[in-house]
């Protein structure tokens, strides 16, 4: 099952619903076009819910990092929502936990966006 | 004793990276690893595969991946060659360093490293070879972090 994104807004936030596989070729592409449209109509506040990624591989992992520089060098943030213990013990393994902004309940990650 | 064994040759596309993965995946789950361990095979199996169709032949169509999966027993062996350019197993940098931790690629090879129980390499010139192997009786549930 390739990558399926759907983006809402929800108090200034742009929450990215994202489901199924983000491995090379898949969704890295579709998510990396995806985090540029955004910037590009400005939305720097963004919550990338990762609760039905079903699998992520380390070209994947390569496009959540991209993202998350990408954001924060034009001034905005990226946050992750939801882990499966898949994506959890990955971002463990590869010391990058503690990079993201990691958070399990939707509304607290978006209260934990600066106003 | 080998039980099993199958060996294919695959053109250099994301089409082959997905067969074997998915043939890890359908060959672990006959063995006695749990979902974890057959989770892990099966991506450490696309890490190497994405390794040699992208790093390795660079996608040339003249080039094939050569992949082939052995139940020892009391092993699964896996060992993934390509035709290109070759791979220096002290030229790959470490992901978890601080200057690299936020580089967009370099994580395949330290998580096939995590996931399988031995990881070898051998120099084909051109290509490369790399063996994985994973014994059966033992979980790596947890695989620690940092581990290379």
């Amino acid at each position: 099952m390739t990558m399926k994104s759907n983006s809402r807004r929800v108090d200034g936030v742009t929450i990215m619903d994202l489901s199924g596989r983000i491995t090379l070729g898949e969704g890295s592409v579709m998510l990396r076009d995806q985090i540029r449209e955004l910037l590009g109509k400005g939305e720097k506040k963004i919550l990338l819910n990762l609760g039905d990624v079903t699998y992520i591989d380390s070209s994947g992992i390569g496009e959540l990092v991209s993202a998350f520089t990408t954001v924060r060098n034009q001034g905005g943030e990226l946050k992750l929502l939801n882990l499966t213990k898949k994506v959890h013990d990955l971002l463990q393994i590869t010391k990058l936990y503690t990079v993201f902004d990691v958070k399990d309940d939707e509304a607290s990650a978006i209260r934990a966006f600066t106003k | 004793m080998t039980l099993e064994r199958v060996s294919y040759t695959l053109d250099s596309t994301l089409d082959s990276v997905n067969k074997a993965e998915q043939t890890a995946e359908k060959l672990a789950s006959k063995m006695p690893f749990d979902d974890e361990d057959c989770h892990r095979i099966a991506m450490a199996v696309r890490e190497a595969a994405v390794n040699a169709v992208l790093h390795g032949n660079a996608y040339d169509p003249k080039k094939k991946m050569m992949v082939s999966f052995e139940n020892t027993g009391d092993a699964l062996v896996i060992t993934i060659s390509d035709q290109g350019r070759g791979l220096r197993e002290e030229d790959i940098p470490d992901p978890l360093a601080e200057e690299n931790l936020l580089k967009q690629s370099g994580r395949g090879i330290f998580l096939i490293r995590s996931f399988m129980d031995e990881v070898r390499f051998r120099n084909l010139e051109p290509g490369t070879e790399i063996t994985l192997i994973k014994h059966t009786g033992h979980s790596t549930e947890g695989a620690s972090e940092g581990r290379q």
